[in-house]
Formats: structure tokens, C-alpha cells, sequence
């Protein structure tokens, strides 16, 4: 039994600064010659699991064993000298060097004080051809598409020898084709008796190609299964499983009239691929609408198009006027308010002062000037106005609000979007990362929007939130709805899973 | 007009091009090691002026020219490290170190001149020791090109050949390999098991050592003694050099001919009848004019990517 394991990871535990819980005695196993699927949803874990394999990442607690070997203390050099090696997401590419100078660089064929430039040429041609990755040793790599810089990326890590290697989401940035060319090279590399690891959070090509899949969840282990005694429902039932922390009551649905409706909404990136396709849905006052879905399906485009954010095609009526030409400004003055997804990046200026983000939406407002110029006794009651109603512990408002905790720092944005008194609230993420009792305090003061016959667009990863607080549920995957529900208490968190990973839709 | 391009053709004009872009090309080259290994050069003003007064002190000590060298070497090699100290293991920003690092070398040379010679306003008065020049045997005798190419201080011959030795290490050597890859990504380059730290310090090492060559060409060749301030803008223009070369040492050993021709031709027409304030003026129009029009180039590139 012990003779087939290539890879053991013990009791694995990760406690970050803040107190939050990486990684949870976290066990799992490796064998030779598998393709292992790790998966999870975004912030279960997997990448920090990774990096402390690599020894980039300290851990609490926990043993790593390879090959027999104890490696629990190794740098990540030494990492890659036993033969794991990792094709990132973000590729670890050179752009203005050759595609065989990024191949070798690092242990460089030498001739003399000279790199011997045709044996690292031949290098990559043989593995190119060995495994049909088909790529040009004297291109520079900055003229090759995605798919190809991958291949390079495998070429790479090919060239070292590797016994196990480790393929963080590589399907995300790949075409449909792209993706099954490399499933036929991983296929090909497993047959040639090297051992993957395979991060992916898209059951289907998980099913496709891997031998056993674990699941991680909050940081926490659910478990190990093989691939070939579970259906593509299990997968989904293990990866979405529903933690319930907290609730919320809310009083019964009262749906008044349409306040936005968007229709055949599509937003592209630079390169032309669409990451919003022909969206449509409406908003009514008094609403909730949940968009649940795996990160990364367009949701965050979605919202942020409709508020202004990214060019789109489609229209978008608010009120019954279309607002698509519209400046965020005068998105903003119609009575629409965001609370964007990245708080330490679009949410606050945090090396401002908690007045000053407090009162960045009304800068040119009456309210705290006088004659014109700001007026700093009507800032100070103003803003101890919105720290009082929204609960914010802060010794004075003149403090840095990278000085807050996250919680408090979410408080600052909530209360600023809410203070414009808008018919309509994007949040999206609102909650994502902050404690209990902020987290509670927020979905309150959303409910109690509400019920004030305001419309509320919820994006969230956590399907908890979603379920908790939406009236109705759109569900997006691949940038398309794939299903929506009027009534959100009429599906549970097993069938939106099943939506959300694409094993269903209507 | 005829007057002009006379001047011009004469093999004085053109051998002193070679002596005048002697020191810029020292500092382009300097400036293209550390911007290939990803440090802003900012500081080779300062570093040149260090060693420029270096020379001659330290060869009065040593009372020889490899002495005076040596020192100059060893001293822009200190205040290269120290640059380095301070921005990758203190995290100081590069323009703002670069920038102090100017100043204090402003000051500190003449703080030493004062003490070792007397005079805050140059080494003249110590016995100076300049470098050799050197006479190329069959070239000499060759008309009018033996006249612009043989007879320059051995130090302008070895920026030249440093052209050629660079481009080799730069393109041809692991070693030159990993510079780059460190300076353009350096993450890349450690998850590869590249030692980053230690490549930034080779390149500061290599980088100072030609930054500081280009220092005691100005006072042990260019000239035989050091004067305050004297490199006076000749660290910058390198960087200027180094950009309208593109990065690549041929192409900057090109650009620092223009600049040669640049700042002899206003020495030149000073003796016809044109103002002297413009004149003096031409060497940096041609800056301005050469990195706007790279700069458009590459702009146009980049529009069709």
C-alpha cells in the first residue's frame, strides 16, 4: 500500500494572522501515476495547501512526506529539486526571452562561459514532440497566444524532471479546444507514468480525466473519492455543501414595480471573449435578487457593467430610461449605489482618513459645505451621524482606515453606499472575508432596505448568503443565466450547485 | 555652410567625437546592466562623479595610474552596494536613494578634494596621473583613418571592446541570461530556483565596475585632474543614450555617437559666429529629439500588438 504513494500531506493546518483558518487538518494522498484532482471553491484552501507544499507558505502544523522522504522543512528550491514542479495560473514567463531561453533558464546547457544554445533548442524540441506540444524553440514568448505560453509553461517543468506535477486551474484561460489538446497531453504524460495534481473547481473535466478527486471546503478536508464511483452529483453535493452559520428573518415577499430591467447585456475582454453573454433579468422594488455561481462566471463583469464599470452591448433601463451611456455619476445621482467586490482596492481609499471615505460620494453635495468650501463641523456630525448607525468602532474619524479591522472597513463602505438613500443597491460580496457579527449586522441592514420597497442585486460566492437573504436566485455560469428562480425558496443548495457547475440548466 | 561641413569632415573633428562619447558611452553601458537586471540607474550621476574624483586622488596616493584606476573602480563599486543596500534590503524607493545618492556625491567629493588637495575647486595641484594613450601599430599609419582612430586613452579603446564583451555576456552567457530574467520577471526567475537577491547584487557589481571606468576617463584621460561637478549631466545623457540604443549595446554604442558628434559640433561651431548660449544647447535638443522619436517608435509598435 505505502509503495504507491508519492505524495502524503499530514495534519496540514494554516492559521493566517488574522485568525482565520486556511487550512483545518487537512490530510490527503497522493499516488504514482494518478491525475488527482484537488477542488474547491475559491478560498477552500487549495492554493494555500499548494504553496505550503512548496515551502513558500509556513504551516501551524503538519508533516509532508515525497518519495519516502520527510520534506516538511524545505525551501521551495529544494522543492523543485526533488521533482515537484507547478504550472501557475499566472504564467512564470519571461516575455522578451525565447521560448528555449524560458525552457532551461535556471540550469542552462553550457559551452564553455557560453549557453550551448542547439542543446537547449533540441531540449525543447524533444519533449516537444515527445508530448505533441507542438511549440517553436526560437519564438519569443511574448507573440504566442495562451495557449501556447501554457505548453511553454509544460515544457518547462517537463525539462526538470519532474515526478509529480501540479496544474493550478489550467483550463481557466484556455478555449474549449485549447482545453481538450491539453487533456490529450496530461493523458499522454500520465501514460508516461508522471503523477499530476489537477486544481479545478469544473466537475466536468475533472470527471473526464482524473483518477480521484479531493474536496476542500472552508479549508476543511470533506474528503477523498474515486472518480469512477461517484457521479458527477456527488462531486457537486461534496464541493457545495451548505455550512449554516448564521440566519436571517425577513419579512414574506412584496414585489412592487420593475425599477431595473437589462436586456442581452454582454461585456468582452480585451481579447475578445465574451465574459458576460446576452444576460437579461429584471429587478423589482422590495426585491432581492441573488446571483449565485462559481467566482469567476461573470458575475463580477455583470454588475460592474451595470453600474458603469466596463463597456457592454445590451441596454440597461432604470427607472424606465436607459441608463447604458450613462457616467457612473449620473448612474450614482438616479439613485443607483455599489458596493464593490474588493474593498481594499475600489471600496476605500485606505490610506485616507474614515471621514474622507465617508464622504467621497457626496464631495460635491450642499450637505457639508458652506459657502462653497467644506465645512469641517457639518463633516464631523455627518460622518458621527454614520458611524453611530452603522455600528463602526472607530476612536476618531480621523484615523487611516487601514487601521480598522475588515469588518469595520466593510461597515465604512456599507454605510457610505446606504447614505444615498438609493432605490437600488449592488452588493456585491458584502460580507466576503469579515466577522460574525459585522457579517450579521450587514444582512440586516440589507433586509431592512428592503422592506423599505428598495432593490437589492446580491452577488455572492457563498451560497448560504445567497440562500439566506434572496427573494429569487439567478444562477450564471460561463457568463450565461443558466437558471433563475422566482422564488428562492423553492431550490436547495444541492440543485444551485448543480446549476452553478453546469451539470443543469433550464 | 561650406565652412561647416568642412569642419566636420576634418579627422580632428572626428576623433575628438571618439574622445568626447568616451564617458557617455561608459554610462549608458552602466545604465543598460542595471536597467537589464531591473534597477533603476538613476544613481549613475553620481556614482561617475564619485569615481571621476577617485582617480586622480587615489592615484596620488598610490602615486600610480592603476592605483587612481582601482580606486575609482572600488569606490563607485562601494556606492553602487550601497544603492543596492538601500533599496533592496532597506526597501527605499530607487528614485528617491538615486536621487540622495547624487547629492551626497556632490558634496562628499568635495569635502575629500578639500582635504587631500587644499582646494574645493579641483585636484590640480596634486602631481596627476593620467592614463595612457595608445598608438594602434598598422591603423596609425592608414590616412585620415589612422588620424581618427589611433592615438585615444586606453580607456576609450576598453569602452569599446566592453560594447562587444557585454553583448556576449548579456545574450550568450547563463549568467546574462538570468540578469534578464530577473530584471524583466523576477518572479519568474525564482520559481526556477533563480536566486534573485544575488543577480540584482552581480548587476550591481557589474554596472558599477563600468560606471566606475567612465569616472576616471574624465579625470585621468578626458582630462588630468578632477573638477567639481564635472561630469555635469554626462550620467544622465547616458541614460538618455542608453534608451535611444533601445537596450542593446551596439544600438547604444550608435547613440552615444550621436552624442558625441552632438557635443563636439557645439564645441566647434563656439569658434564660427553663432551664439554660444545656443550652441551649448544642441547636445540636449539632440536628447530630447532622440527620446522622442524612440519613444514614438515604440509607441506605434506597441499600438499594433
Amino acid at each position: 500500500m505505502m509503495d504507491d504513494t508519492l505524495l502524503e500531506m499530514k495534519n496540514i493546518s494554516k492559521i493566517y494572522d488574522n485568525g482565520v483558518f486556511a487550512n483545518d487538518n487537512i490530510s490527503f494522498i497522493v499516488k504514482k501515476g494518478e491525475i488527482h484532482a484537488l477542488m474547491g471553491e475559491n478560498g477552500a484552501g487549495k492554493s494555500t495547501l499548494m504553496k505550503i507544499l512548496f515551502g513558500i507558505e509556513d504551516m501551524n502544523e503538519g508533516k509532508i512526506i515525497f518519495d519516502g522522504k520527510d520534506i516538511t522543512n524545505y525551501t521551495p528550491q529544494e522543492t523543485i529539486g526533488i521533482g515537484v514542479g507547478m504550472v501557475h495560473q499566472h504564467f512564470m514567463l519571461v516575455d522578451s526571452l525565447k521560448v528555449y531561453e524560458n525552457v532551461v533558464l535556471g540550469m542552462e546547457p553550457k559551452k564553455g562561459i557560453f549557453t550551448d544554445r542547439k542543446k537547449a533548442k533540441n531540449l525543447v524540441n524533444e519533449i516537444s514532440k515527445k508530448y505533441n506540444l507542438n511549440v517553436d524553440a526560437d519564438e519569443v514568448i511574448k507573440n504566442l497566444s495562451v495557449g501556447l505560453k501554457q505548453k511553454v509553461e509544460l515544457i518547462k517543468v517537463l525539462a526538470r524532471d519532474v515526478k509529480l506535477l501540479i496544474l493550478d486551474e489550467p483550463t481557466a484561460v484556455l478555449t474549449p479546444q485549447e482545453t481538450q489538446e491539453l487533456f490529450d497531453q496530461l493523458l499522454l504524460l500520465k501514460e508516461n507514468g508522471h503523477t499530476i495534481i489537477f486544481i479545478s473547481h469544473k466537475i466536468k473535466e475533472v470527471k473526464q480525466i482524473c483518477d480521484r478527486v479531493t474536496v476542500l471546503r472552508r479549508g476543511k478536508l470533506v474528503g477523498t473519492i474515486d472518480i469512477d464511483k461517484a457521479s458527477e452529483e456527488d462531486i457537486s453535493r461534496f464541493m457545495v455543501g451548505r455550512d449554516v452559520i448564521l440566519k436571517v428573518d425577513k419579512s414574506i415577499q412584496n414585489f412592487k414595480e420593475i425599477i431595473l430591467s437589462v436586456k442581452d447585456l454582454s461585456v468582452s475582454n480585451k481579447s475578445g471573449i465574451k465574459l458576460v453573454d446576452k444576460v437579461s433579468f429584471d429587478v423589482k422594488r422590495g426585491q432581492i435578487l441573488g446571483i449565485a455561481g462559481v467566482e469567476g462566471n461573470g458575475q463580477n463583469e455583470l454588475v460592474e457593467a451595470i453600474f458603469g464599470l466596463r463597456d457592454c452591448s445590451g441596454t440597461i433601463e432604470f427607472n424606465m430610461k436607459d441608463i447604458s451611456d450613462k457616467k457612473i455619476k449620473d448612474r450614482r445621482e438616479k439613485g443607483i449605489a455599489f458596493i464593490p467586490e474588493d474593498r481594499m482596492a475600489t471600496g476605500l481609499a485606505t490610506k485616507a482618513t474614515v471621514w474622507e471615505n465617508l464622504v467621497s460620494n457626496i464631495i460635491d453635495s450642499d450637505i457639508i459645505k458652506t459657502n462653497k468650501l467644506l465645512n469641517n463641523n457639518k463633516i464631523k456630525e455627518y460622518s458621527e451621524t454614520l458611524i453611530e448607525n452603522f455600528n463602526i468602532l472607530c476612536s476618531s474619524i480621523d484615523h487611516e482606515v487601514n487601521m480598522l479591522s475588515g469588518g469595520n472597513m466593510q461597515k465604512i463602505v456599507v454605510a457610505r453606499e446606504f447614505s444615498s438613500n438609493p432605490d437600488l443597491l449592488i452588493a456585491n460580496q458584502p460580507t466576503r472575508g469579515i466577522d460574525v457579527g459585522a457579517n450579521e449586522f450587514i444582512w440586516k441592514k440589507l433586509v431592512e432596505l428592503r422592506d423599505q420597497d428598495k432593490a437589492i442585486i446580491l452577488v455572492s460566492a457563498d451560497l448560504n448568503e445567497i440562500l439566506e437573504l434572496s427573494d429569487s436566485i439567478i444562477v450564471m455560469h460561463n457568463g450565461e443565466v443558466v437558471g433563475s428562480f422566482v422564488d428562492s425558496k423553492k431550490v436547495d443548495e444541492n440543485e444551485l450547485g448543480m446549476y452553478m457547475l453546469g451539470l443543469k440548466r433550464d | 555652410m561650406l565652412e561647416f561641413i568642412k569642419i566636420i569632415l576634418t579627422p580632428e573633428f572626428l576623433f575628438s567625437v571618439i574622445r568626447v562619447m568616451t564617458p557617455i558611452l561608459f554610462a549608458a553601458l552602466a545604465c543598460m546592466v542595471f536597467i537589464k537586471g531591473g534597477i533603476d540607474p538613476i544613481g549613475i550621476e553620481g556614482i561617475m562623479l564619485l569615481a571621476s574624483m577617485a582617480g586622480p586622488v587615489g592615484g596620488y596616493y598610490t602615486n600610480s595610474v592603476i592605483g587612481g584606476i582601482l580606486a575609482a573602480i572600488l569606490i563607485s563599486l562601494l556606492a553602487s552596494l550601497l544603492f543596492g543596500y538601500v533599496t533592496l534590503k532597506l526597501k527605499s524607493i530607487e528614485i528617491l536613494a538615486g536621487i540622495a545618492l547624487n547629492t551626497l556625491a556632490s558634496g562628499l567629493t568635495i569635502f575629500i578634494i578639500y582635504y587631500v588637495a587644499g582646494n574645493k575647486g579641483s585636484t590640480q595641484s596634486l602631481t596627476s596621473k593620467v592614463a595612457p594613450i595608445i598608438e594602434l601599430k598598422i591603423i596609425k599609419n592608414i590616412p585620415y583613418i589612422g588620424k581618427i582612430l589611433s592615438g585615444h586613452n586606453i580607456l576609450t579603446y576598453l569602452g569599446i571592446i566592453l560594447v562587444f564583451v557585454l553583448y556576449y555576456i548579456l545574450y550568450r552567457t547563463p549568467l546574462g541570461l538570468r540578469i534578464r530574467s530577473v530584471g524583466e520577471n523576477s518572479a519568474a526567475a525564482e520559481s526556477v530556483g533563480i536566486n534573485v537577491l544575488k543577480y540584482k547584487y552581480i548587476t550591481l557589481i557589474m554596472a558599477g565596475t563600468i560606471a566606475g571606468l567612465g569616472g576616471a576617463y574624465m579625470s585621468m584621460g578626458y582630462v588630468s585632474f578632477f573638477s567639481r561637478g564635472m561630469i555635469a549631466g554626462r550620467g544622465f545623457i547616458g541614460m538618455a543614450a542608453e534608451a535611444m540604443g533601445r537596450g542593446n549595446p551596439y544600438g547604444i554604442f550608435l547613440s552615444s555617437a550621436l552624442f558625441g558628434i552632438a557635443d563636439s559640433l557645439a564645441t566647434q561651431l563656439q569658434m564660427l559666429d553663432f551664439p554660444s548660449q545656443l550652441i551649448q544647447t544642441i547636445p540636449y535638443i539632440i536628447t530630447i529629439l532622440g527620446i522622442s522619436i524612440y519613444s514614438y517608435r515604440h509607441k506605434k509598435v506597441r499600438k499594433v500588438i
